[in-house]
């Protein structure tokens, strides 16, 4: 479900510089609440639950309706409003209007993994150890619950996880005789032979997006950003985004990718056509394709991430769950939907609409990895998926203010994909950029 | 001369007549000489150079329009593996339109009607507005009347998606974000039709006129309602297309003030199915929004051809009265 995605359409990037700039300033000092949450015990959040309730949440999941009606019929006294407000960046947008007007927000809101640190070092989200939710730790796997903890605070349940895996138009690929690449040195020559004998296929498609590079970055083992209290510090030079930057300039120099924007008519179309290859993306890569390239079934496969040295090495792209607003006047409904939405039978409706899980009890099943899967062949997806979230390097953080470094990554890495700087140059500027922005926000930047 | 011309449309003629023109100078010459019989010599000059140059911003306009209604007949699994220009092999535009209208319980439907609604109060006051102060600004004087114009002049330089963050935080202060009345009471205000109507009155509505109106005792709104609207309704009819379009097309404002999609005008929620495309579990529906899009500017459209004629006369009255 509400995965990731970039709208880098030019008003949600004009929303997003607008207005996080506006919701941030307050930032900087607030940072970690030193006192204890008050903590709740569960008849409270029972009770709660007898009261006639209405909680607004903001989402653009496709699934969560089904699942608010479901947890309406088990407690008939909550209504759930599921609002789809907008995607990604202009929910976010909105998000921090509210914040920022100190009502008007929701109950709960879909806030991506990525986002996480920028509202909860807001101070804008409810820590759950409140509920004493930090209890169902042992219910998610690692890769995830690393993602919703930040500063000691839990500000989310897992709901999916979005493990890295190289996604494969096998035909295409047979058709020109390529191996299935597993480093990276074979995945830029299965570039350099499908352009060669089809100058207008192409490896891969991207022109520039923020997410991909921070994934990609990540499985290499590069930890540019990390966030301590109000202590921030961008290092795009470190040794993983440098061998990242390194391998990829590859593709960009001998114009092995396509310049195609991600989700544009373009690029469903190059998908469907089979003249872009391969998508590195995570799990939920596969909902796309199934819905957005529906001729392209038993045509793609999907293969483990290529990495550097043949030993499996992965990261997360996108994935998100319910995040609660400290405005919310009714959060003890509000923590008994957000645990039934990742941790009770909500779960299991999301799963069911092709959802990648978070739950260790899902992904240790015999069933759901042998699970087969007609669009991808028959293929058992889910084991690749699977030992994917199991080899995700550790210790990646987020930027505090992600959603801006994704709203002006094109404008600074942007020029690396048409050749005017390298990708190496891009990052730089790009660190600089939100070195200065940080530096406005007042936080403390190394 | 040549309000007495019966073609709506110059652009086809010369279009249709300038190549065979620069072959055959007889029956054309003809032509025009019948057209214009009191002035033969001055024949209109046209010049095939400038006929191609004007046609290809013409294709270039058209060509979106083009596309977008040959791909509302493809169907999802067409539309991305055929060629773009033109149809696919099967005809699902009406699959696409029923699709359209019932996707998400048809709230296309409740959208259009927001937008309808929209654009209906929005235009029509809007040019009420305009009306009542470019008129007054224009016959009455008052204290901090040039004031007050400079500020509107000032105001048509400042793009309204400037505005609209600011306008977000005051609209917040007022309780009124994710209310209809976020989007309205935006658009009831038109600096620039303000102004337009402002120039148009000082013009057109002699003094002399509503002296005499009053000499026969005439009050003021009697005088507003009975005479200058009449005589402004040239340029009320340029507002009100104006701003018919720019309602109709109003997306930035309603994408910040709204957070219910039940409010949502066609422009917002069409995107917002356009970024399910972009999500995990989110259904792709592009050709429902490539047909739902074509659906969208249909009425527009119609709303165009009826007015400009209206507009195009008024103009034309406009001219020759001064």
């Amino acid at each position: 479900m509400n995965n990731r995605l970039r709208l880098l359409r030019t008003t949600s990037v004009l929303l997003g510089t607008a207005l996080t700039a506006v919701s941030l300033a307050a930032c900087g000092g607030g940072t970690n609440d030193a006192s204890k949450p008050d903590i709740v015990s569960e008849e409270e959040i029972q009770k709660a639950l007898d009261k006639p309730t209405e909680l607004t949440v903001w989402s653009w999941s496709a699934s969560l309706p089904d699942v608010a009606k479901a947890f309406e019929k088990e407690h008939p006294k909550i209504k759930i409003k599921v609002q789809n407000v907008g995607t990604g960046a202009e929910q976010y947008t909105k998000l921090q209007n509210a914040i920022k007007a100190g009502s008007g927000g929701p109950d709960l809101a879909t806030v991506e993994y990525s986002a996480i640190p920028q509202f909860a070092l807001s101070g804008s989200l409810v820590d759950l150890h409140r509920f004493e939710f930090g209890s169902l730790e042992k219910e998610f796997t690692k890769a995830t619950w690393d993602a919703v903890n930040v500063n000691d605070g839990l500000y989310e349940l897992p709901l999916n996880a979005g493990p890295m895996a190289l996604f494969y138009n096998k035909k295409t690929f047979d058709k020109h005789d390529i191996a299935v690449p597993k480093t990276w040195d074979e995945y830029i020559d299965a570039g350099r032979k499908l352009h060669a004998a089809d100058p207008n296929s192409y490896i891969a498609a991207d022109n520039g997006n923020a997410g991909l590079t921070e994934s990609l970055i990540w499985a290499a083992g590069g930890k540019p950003f990390s966030a301590n209290g109000d202590k921030v510090s961008i290092n795009l030079q470190d040794a993983g985004t440098k061998k990242f930057a390194t391998t990829y300039q590859k593709l960009i120099d001998e114009k092995l990718l396509s310049p195609v924007a991600g989700w544009s008519n373009e690029w469903y179309a190059g998908l469907a056509k089979g003249n872009i290859a391969t998508l590195l993306s995570g799990a939920w890569m596969g909902g796309t394709l199934k819905s957005g390239v529906p001729d392209g079934a038993g045509d793609w496969r999907v293969a483990p991430l290529p990495t550097y040295d043949g030993k499996p090495a992965s990261s997360v792209n996108g994935g998100g769950s319910l995040a609660m607003l400290k405005q919310s006047e009714k959060q003890l409904a509000a923590a008994a939907f957000l645990r039934y939405v990742s941790a009770g039978k909500g779960a299991d409706i999301t799963q069911a609409t092709g959802s990648f899980p978070a739950r260790t009890k899902v992904l240790e099943s015999e069933k759901f990895l042998a699970e087969k899967d007609p669009y991808f062949g028959g293929q058992e997806v889910n084991r690749i998926f699977t030992s994917s979230l199991g080899a995700v390097h550790e210790g990646w953080q987020y930027l505090p203010y992600d959603v801006y470094a994704i709203s002006i990554f094109n404008d600074k890495v942007g020029k690396a994909f048409t050749g005017s700087l390298t990708l190496q140059e891009g990052l730089n500027a790009w660190q600089k950029a939100l070195v200065a922005y940080g530096t406005d926000q007042g936080f403390a930047m190394n | 001369m040549l309000t007495a011309n019966p073609n709506p449309n110059p652009v086809h003629t010369e279009a249709a007549h300038a190549a065979p023109d620069s072959r055959r100078t007889q029956p054309p010459a003809r032509r025009v000489r019948r057209r214009q019989p009191d002035g033969g010599s001055k024949k209109p000059r046209r010049s095939v150079l400038l006929t191609v140059l004007m046609t290809l911003p013409l294709l270039y306009s058209l060509m979106p329009l083009v596309w977008l209604a040959i791909n509302s007949t493809k169907s999802r699994e067409q539309l991305f593996s055929t060629f773009g220009l033109w149809f696919g092999d099967d005809f699902a535009l009406w699959d696409n339109i029923v699709g359209v209208l019932t996707y998400n319980d048809g709230i296309y439907l409740r959208w259009l009607a927001n937008t309808v609604l929209y654009v209906a109060v929005g235009a029509i006051g809007a040019t009420l507005l305009a009306a009542l102060a470019g008129y007054g600004l224009a016959k009455y004087e008052f204290p901090g009347r040039r004031a007050f114009l400079a500020v509107v002049v000032g105001a048509v330089a400042v793009p309204s998606t400037a505005l609209a963050v600011p306008a977000f935080l005051l609209f917040g202060e007022l309780g009124l974000t994710n209310t209809p009345w976020a989007v309205l009471i935006p658009l009831l205000v038109t600096p620039f039709g303000l102004f337009l109507l402002y120039s148009y009155a000082n013009e057109a509505v002699p003094n002399e006129i509503l002296d005499a109106a009053r000499v026969d005792g005439a009050g003021e709104f009697r005088i507003f309602f009975t005479m200058a609207l009449r005589l402004l309704s040239p340029a009320l009819v340029s507002i009100f297309l104006l701003e018919v379009v720019s309602a109709w097309n109003n997306y930035f404002l309603p994408l910040i003030m709204l957070n219910d999609p039940s409010w949502f005008p066609m422009t917002v929620g069409l995107n917002q199915w356009n970024n399910q495309a972009a999500t995990a579990d989110g259904e792709v529906i592009t050709h429902l929004v490539i047909t739902g899009s074509f659906l969208t500017i249909i009425p527009l459209i119609i709303i165009f051809l009826v007015l400009q004629r209206f507009w195009r006369s008024g103009l034309a009255a406009g001219s020759t009265k001064g």
